[in-house]
């Protein structure tokens, strides 16, 4: 039955979960009534503003963050209430933020608008009433079909009806959408009629759903006087909108999403936002600098009011009060003093440090991608940021997961040997022997024996039909300059030069395997596959069925059917996979073989087959065909036919395929090590190879003992699982936690001979069993056991995880004790989940398409890449914007306690020290730049040394110069010079002449001069901590100390009208013409400085590296 | 937050363009091997050593603490004589005017000081009033002026700025010059006189011009009508402020020195940093190279106490400095300089001490790691 219904764009559509869609909108024989349902049209809005709520819009997004929320109430108290600061001072720095944040949206809001416009406005052809009418891609209606030619993109989601290609099958790269630039087969619905024009059916198919990778449908063909002809369709008769048509002539597709409804808009959705761990801090911070200001203004509005209660104070004769203040209620005046207070003292929480902050990371950023040392030639391309937000998260990582196929390993699969029958078969290069066969002596393998020739042609038959492996075309230009997953393959007969296509490399690996013992696959045509054999004779088989490969199932298989009419199942997969599958007495022979193989690092593989019957054919055949064709819980009963037909299988052989290193895997693995990380490599291959590629890295040493959680280490005839678990995990964890003497932060591991190293194995049964143990209560201390144990070892590897075993893992060590930061990479779309899990994703532009890519925050083309991400950037960057946010906090501490001083000389009447000018100006002006280039360029030590000696990460460990003690001192620092300042300028302003023509300054001389000392001392303290000068910090440090002197010199120059106090007319040139404003300037530069420069003295570099390497901690732990 | 902003940009362009290589394609391109994008711009790395410090150090207190010496013996020579009048005390001669005080008595107070100094003032010496207790700088003083009327702006004449509330009309009509430092004028008359041993007093001549800043008497201060000579007919219409005895075009005689330009009122506009302040009252020039400007001597001091300071419990003082080029009397600096001069000083042979004794051991223990 169908079922109809008024659907909104994008509106919940959760109730229907199917839409019914009239090919070319014809009414259908069948059906009661044709009524034209309504979709969304094809416009696709990227866009998030238009001109009309562009300005509420993003201004209330603005606002909803809390910083700039804060300083909306500043000055908007300012505004309503008499405070000491006119609104300006803090309005036009509030403006200036807001303004640049809204100009910068809305610059990206235009391109995404113009974007969305050149896709909307692009000329299709529709097929409309039987002539093609060409129309802009917006006015797609679904149901509508459309003609897609070559190198054009799809406009929407279509099925697709007819190809131009006489098989049936259109190619598609889907580069834009998944990065994956390889082709794509899809195919026509099977069957359709020749006749577009006229062809009478209806598709129902699911409601959108943005996983690009799947889609169920159903499409019924009404012929006359006929039952509806009724086919499945699946993401293979799915044309994506966003990819584009290749190596095709022409296709027809009718709409089924479109606009906002197409699974390439619903992937637009952003990623939840990552935060860094400086974020943390500087909030915790601001809270700490919000105390102070509420207790600064608390203490002054109660001193004012207790200095005034003294008679003549509040009021005298010379300063009466209007008469409006003498009407106001007392607790209303304490009130708005208060306010008042907080606003003179508000700057003390600069505005300026979100902008610098952000500026900071934006342009930061761009120093990654401009990383030529990220570059790779092979796939010409760098390093991408998707995410400047944890750019310091680089610096603080404790712990790495990291894939292991595709990450450690370079998924360039080679194939290097099989067993056929329990005999070893291992290729040479040498091709002087026969057949290009040798036999070489397994260790168990009777001598030059070779299994019946049956048995061979058998299982190498297997290899070449049991896949999905395309065979490239000769001749075709547009394939030559493919690089994923070609594998051009070069034979001694040039005829037979051919490539590969396929989805994974292991399938590549085993087919040219196969044609080096002599079986060539031909290609798949029109369902049937073809296969030259020894003799050279073209064999031909009807493939039936492919039971896809799935991580789950870890197996795949083909049905087909030989020209003699048998009925045959071939089945490759992993090897826990298969042996439960088949007779356990065959078993044995391979297994040994299989093992052996797994612990010299290759990848193995099992392979089986089946002769099915007729009868058991026919109910594959029908168990298939409704699973696929079913519209709810597809997966599931596709998989549990599959698991139906994959039984009783005999096993012929198994496959080892060599998955070599990745370059400089081991060097980068060590330095992460030495760096302190702990990496735990976590994979879904078995645990042999697994751990043979762990030692290949030098995760595991020689002299690291191995702790071993495993299935196999389960099996204890005496106890249960359960028991054996905790036995093992209460064993190891004396070993590793109790034994060990505490690890002393700085030794670096080739140092600790000592000390023995741990490593650690689990497998993914083994884990979840840690994780869901049986009895509920023993969840905890499992786990806390678990991650102790874990966390004393070097190096922990988890094999036989499923992907969300993996995020699983990563989640549990990320919010262990101190939650430390981890950082996941990978390359696979199995690896996703993981990368979004962990505080900082890494994704490796590797052969198994572009998922992790987009899901990551940073993406680097080769494992290696990772060292120099870390050790180098990662740190560099952490180090600029830690000292960045203290530096921010320190000079806006010192900026405003000689502001708060003052009231104790002033009656408390919220006098402010500086004019408005310098209030504003100090941030946004005199101070910004220096701290931006530092925080741009420093290298406080240079990026060799950092990638030289790996334990200078340790340094910074934990967040170490953001925590308490370093912002303790740069506080100390700021309340002492900043008393420096004030008392200094007091001593001095005891006799206010100061100038040599006996006449006096006042308060606004006093304010300059205080802060002409301040922006020269903040400055400098900088220039201090600066270790590396470009002649960018040059520029700046100087250029803005010029400035602060020109702008004085003009702001003091001139009368200006718009203003109603000429405060600062001709201070500052005054203040220059008196000797003892200079000498106070800088004596009390000096002095601040002093004791920094004394404690840079005094902390004489210790450790290893003293001749190149400064401390910059205040108080190294 | 921006980068992921911008490459969310970045792909919806791509299916718009490039529809032939895609986009793969177009990426490809190698990042520029420049200084900057590869970080690797030539840099100075300057590591403060002890070996740099040291001498910066020893440096600093060999400059400093001449300059201090300097400073303080500068100010050491500098004279100065100080004398308070605010009459607070029974025994003194203005005891009565501070007591008898009334805004509306017309007949002004007088009262006279008598003091003596022991040692001649040889140059110029300068005449200050300081107050105590008075708080120049409360925000609700200092704000309470109209810069544009003293600008001699014609509008801000007859429409006081709002700041000067309520020292801004008077019976309906704006006062010229609004606000409360205007109207808080210091309006005592200091006159100084020697009394030779034989016991003639004779007035010494206060020079009342050059005691204001140049830029404030020629720029920021103007009288309204520009430089036309009647006063009296540009302030028409203005009321004087409350306390004031006289409007405002009647401070001096000398139409250089009257009205807004008139310096004592400029003196008192340019409100003071902290509560005790001194303003520059007068200037005593020095006549010739033989005499001193104030000989030895005893001299008298007559007030006309026309400024009240008791009720807010201030002090009025009256005092008489010469000038160096650092200004007026003020040991801190000189103080400050040999301070931390002799600090540099100390922690130069400290650092010296402990760099030689320490220093090599120091390296040595590295080596091992």
């Amino acid at each position: 039955q169908q079922r109809q219904k008024l659907k909104k764009c994008g509106g919940d559509e959760k109730r229907v979960d199917s839409r019914t869609i009239y090919v070319g909108h014809r009414p259908c024989p069948d059906t009661e009534a044709f009524i034209p349902s309504k979709f969304c049209d094809n416009r696709i809005v990227s866009s998030k503003y238009t001109v009309w709520n562009f300005l509420p819009k993003n201004l209330f997004e603005q606002f909803r963050r809390i910083a700039n929320f804060y300083f909306l109430i500043i000055f908007l108290v300012q505004v309503i209430v008499d405070t000491p600061t006119s609104p300006v001072t803090s309005g036009l720095p509030l403006f200036f933020v807001i303004t640049v944040t809204a100009i910068k949206q809305g610059y990206e809001d235009w391109l995404r608008h113009k974007a969305d416009n050149e896709v909307n406005k692009y000329p299709v052809t529709v097929l409309e009433d039987g002539r093609s009418v060409k129309k802009e891609s917006e006015k797609i209606k679904v149901g509508d079909v459309v003609e897609v030619v070559e190198d054009e993109t799809f406009p929407c989601d279509l099925i697709l009806l007819q190809s131009s290609r006489e098989d049936g099958t259109c190619f598609v790269t889907t580069a834009s959408l998944d990065g994956e630039s390889n082709h794509k087969t899809h195919y026509t619905v099977p069957d359709t009629e020749k006749d577009l024009q006229a062809l009478p059916a209806t598709i129902e198919c699911e409601q959108p759903q943005p996983d690009l990778y799947k889609f169920v449908g159903r499409m019924h063909i009404y012929k006359p006087e006929q039952e509806p002809a009724v086919r499945s369709l699946g993401p293979e008769n799915l044309l994506l909108k966003g990819a584009t048509l290749k190596n095709t002539k022409k296709i027809y597709g009718v709409a089924v999403y479109t606009g906002m409804e197409t699974k390439m808009a619903l992937n637009y959705q952003g990623k939840s936002q990552k935060r860094s761990a400086v974020e943390k801090s500087i909030n915790a911070f601001l809270l700490v600098y919000l105390c102070i200001l509420i207790s600064k203004a608390v203490v002054c509005t109660t001193l004012k009011y207790v200095w005034q209660s003294k008679e003549g104070q509040d009021e005298p004769w010379y300063n009466q009060k209007t008469q409006k203040e003498k009407d106001t209620n007392m607790y209303l005046k304490m009130f708005t003093d208060f306010l008042s207070f907080m606003v003179l003292f508000n700057f003390i929480i600069p505005v300026s440090m979100y902008v610098t902050v952000e500026m900071q990371k934006f342009l930061g950023s761009f120093f990654i991608t401009w990383d030529k040392d990220f570059f790779d030639p092979e796939i010409q391309e760098g390093a991408l940021v998707n995410t400047s937000d944890l750019n310091e998260e680089l610096g603080q990582v404790e712990y790495v997961f990291t894939d292991k196929t595709g990450t450690l390993t370079q998924n360039n699969m080679e194939f290097i040997e099989c067993c056929i029958d329990g005999f070893q078969y291992k290729h040479r290069d040498t091709r002087s022997e026969l057949d290009g066969f040798t036999v070489t002596d397994g260790p168990v393998n009777k001598l030059q024996q070779k299994a019946g020739q049956e048995k061979e042609e058998l299982f190498l038959r297997a290899l070449c039909l049991c896949h999905t492996v395309q065979v490239k075309e000769a001749g075709s230009e547009v394939l030559a300059d493919q690089v994923d997953g070609i594998d051009g393959l070069l034979l001694p007969q040039p005829e037979e030069e051919r490539g590969f296509i396929a989805s994974s490399p292991d399938e590549i690996a085993l087919v040219r395997g196969a044609m080096e013992y002599g079986f060539t696959f031909l290609g798949l045509e029109s369902k049937s596959m073809k296969i030259k054999n020894r003799e050279n004779n073209i064999e031909e088989y009807k493939l039936l069925h492919v039971l896809n490969f799935d991580p789950v199932r870890r197996r795949m298989s083909v049905i087909v059917q030989t020209k003699s009419g048998e009925t045959l199942l071939f089945c490759k997969g992993a090897d826990s996979s298969i042996f439960p599958r088949v007779r356990p007495e065959e078993v044995d022979r391979i297994r040994m073989h299989v093992e052996r193989n797994a612990t010299e690092g290759y990848r193995t593989l099992c392979v089986a087959y089946k002769q099915l019957s007729a009868e058991e054919y026919a109910v594959a055949d029908t168990g298939l065909r409704e699973a696929r064709l079913a519209l709810q819980d597809r997966e599931q009963k596709l998989m549990a036919m599959y698991n139906q037909v994959e039984t009783g299988m005999s096993l012929i052989g198994a496959t080892a395929v060599e998955d070599r290193l990745q370059e400089e895997a081991a060097e980068t693995m060590e330095a992460l090590q030495g760096a302190g990380m702990k990496v735990w490599v976590l994979t879904g291959d078995k645990m042999e190879t697994a751990k043979s590629t762990c030692y290949a890295c030098r995760l595991f040493q020689r002299g690291t003992e191995l702790l071993e959680l495993t299935v196999r280490t389960l099996e204890d005839g005496r106890l249960k699982r359960e028991e054996k678990l905790l036995e093992l995990l209460r064993d190891y964890h004396r070993r590793a936690v109790q034994d060990a003497p505490p690890v002393k932060a700085g030794v670096t591991r080739s140092w600790s001979t000592a000390n023995q190293d741990y490593g650690f194995i689990i497998d993914g049964a083994t884990l979840s069993l840690v994780m869901n143990p049986p009895r509920e209560a023993d969840a905890s201390q499992y786990r806390s056991l678990f991650l102790q144990i874990c966390q004393n070892c070097t190096a922990v590897l988890c094999c036989r995880m499923a992907p969300l075993q993996k995020a699983q893992i990563v989640k549990m060590v990320k919010n262990s004790k101190g939650s430390p930061i981890t950082l996941s990479i990978g390359d696979g779309a199995n690896d996703v989940s993981m990368i979004l899990e962990a505080h900082v994703g890494i994704g490796i532009k590797g052969k198994e398409g572009r998922q992790a890519v987009r899901n990551s925050d940073y993406a680097i083309p080769k494992l290696k890449h990772l060292k120099k991400l870390l050790l180098a950037h990662g740190h560099l960057y952490y180090v600029r914007i830690a000292h960045l946010v203290q530096y921010f906090f320190y000079k806006n501490l010192c900026f405003i306690l000689p502001q708060f001083l003052y009231q104790f000389f002033c009656g408390y009447s919220q006098q402010p020290l500086y004019d408005a000018a310098y209030l504003t100006m100090y941030n946004i002006c005199f101070t910004s730049m220096p701290i931006l280039a530092y925080s741009l360029l420093e290298q406080h030590i240079s990026m060799e040394i950092l990638l030289d000696n790996a334990a200078l990460y340790r340094e910074i460990a934990n967040n170490a110069m953001l925590r308490w003690r370093p912002f303790l001192y740069w506080t100390v620092l700021g309340i002492f010079q900043g008393l420096l300042f004030f008392f200094g300028v007091r001593f001095l302003f005891s006799n206010p002449a100061l100038q040599d023509n006996g006449q006096v300054f006042g308060n606004w001389s006093y304010g300059t001069i205080v802060f002409t000392v301040l922006v020269f001392t903040v400055t400098l303290k900088l220039a201090l901590d600066t270790r590396h000068w470009t002649w960018i910090n040059h520029f700046v440090i100087w250029g803005s100390l010029a400035f602060y002197v020109f702008f004085s010199f003009f702001w003091g120059g001139i009368i200006w009208p718009f203003l109603k106090q000429q405060r600062l007319y001709f201070v500052f040139a005054n203040m220059l013409s008196s000797v003892s404003a200079w000498l106070v300037i800088i004596i009390l530069i000096l002095l601040s400085l002093l004791p920094e420069i004394l404690l840079v003295v005094l902390r004489k570099p210790r450790g290893p590296h003293s001749r190149q390497v400064y401390l910059f901690l205040p108080f190294p732990f | 937050m921006m980068a992921s902003s911008y490459s969310a940009k970045e792909e919806d362009g791509h299916h718009s363009g490039s529809a032939g290589l895609g986009g793969a394609a177009i990426r490809t391109r190698k990042p520029d091997n420049t200084a900057f994008k590869q970080q690797r711009l030539p840099a100075w790395q300057p590591i403060l050593t002890a070996g740099t410090v040291l001498p910066a150090f020893f440096i600093i207190g060999l400059i400093f603490i001449p300059i201090g010496i300097g400073l303080y013996v500068t100010s050491n020579n500098i004279k100065e004589f100080e004398i308070d009048y605010t009459g607070t005390d029974m025994s003194s001669p203005c005891f009565n005017c501070s007591q008898s005080f009334s805004w509306n008595s017309t007949t002004p107070c007088k009262c006279v000081l008598f003091f003596s100094l022991d040692q001649p003032f040889e140059s110029n010496v300068f005449m200050y009033y300081g107050l105590s207790n008075f708080y120049q700088n409360h925000r609700r003083y200092v704000k309470s002026r109209d810069d544009s009327q003293l600008n001699g702006d014609q509008r801000s004449l007859k429409e006081p700025s709002k700041e000067c509330e309520p020292y801004r009309t008077n019976e309906n009509k704006p006062i010229a010059p609004c606000g409360a430092i205007a109207n808080s004028m210091f309006n005592d008359t200091l006159d100084l006189f020697y009394i030779d041993p034989n016991g003639t007093k004779t007035q010494i001549l206060l020079i009342k011009k050059g005691i204001a800043w140049w830029t404030d008497k020629h720029v920021k201060f103007r009288n309204p009508g520009g430089s036309n000579p009647n006063l009296t007919a540009a302030f028409i219409e203005t009321a004087k402020p409350v306390n004031w005895h006289k409007p405002v075009y009647e401070l001096d005689i000398d139409s250089e020195n009257n009205g807004f330009i008139n310096e004592d009122f400029i003196v008192w506009m340019r409100t003071a940093a902290l509560p005790t302040f001194r303003k520059l009252y007068r200037i005593i020039q020095k006549k010739n190279n033989m005499t001193p400007t104030l000989p030895r001597g005893s001299y008298s001091l007559e007030v006309t106490y026309n400024y009240p300071v008791r009720s807010f419990e201030g002090r009025k003082r009256m005092i008489l400095s010469t000038i160096s080029w650092m200004g007026g009397k003020n040991p801190f600096l000189g103080i400050a300089y040999i301070t931390v001069g002799s600090i540099c000083f100390f922690l130069g042979v400290v650092l010296l001490f402990i760099h030689h004794k320490y220093g090599n051991r120091n390296n040595s223990s590295d080596v091992p790691n």
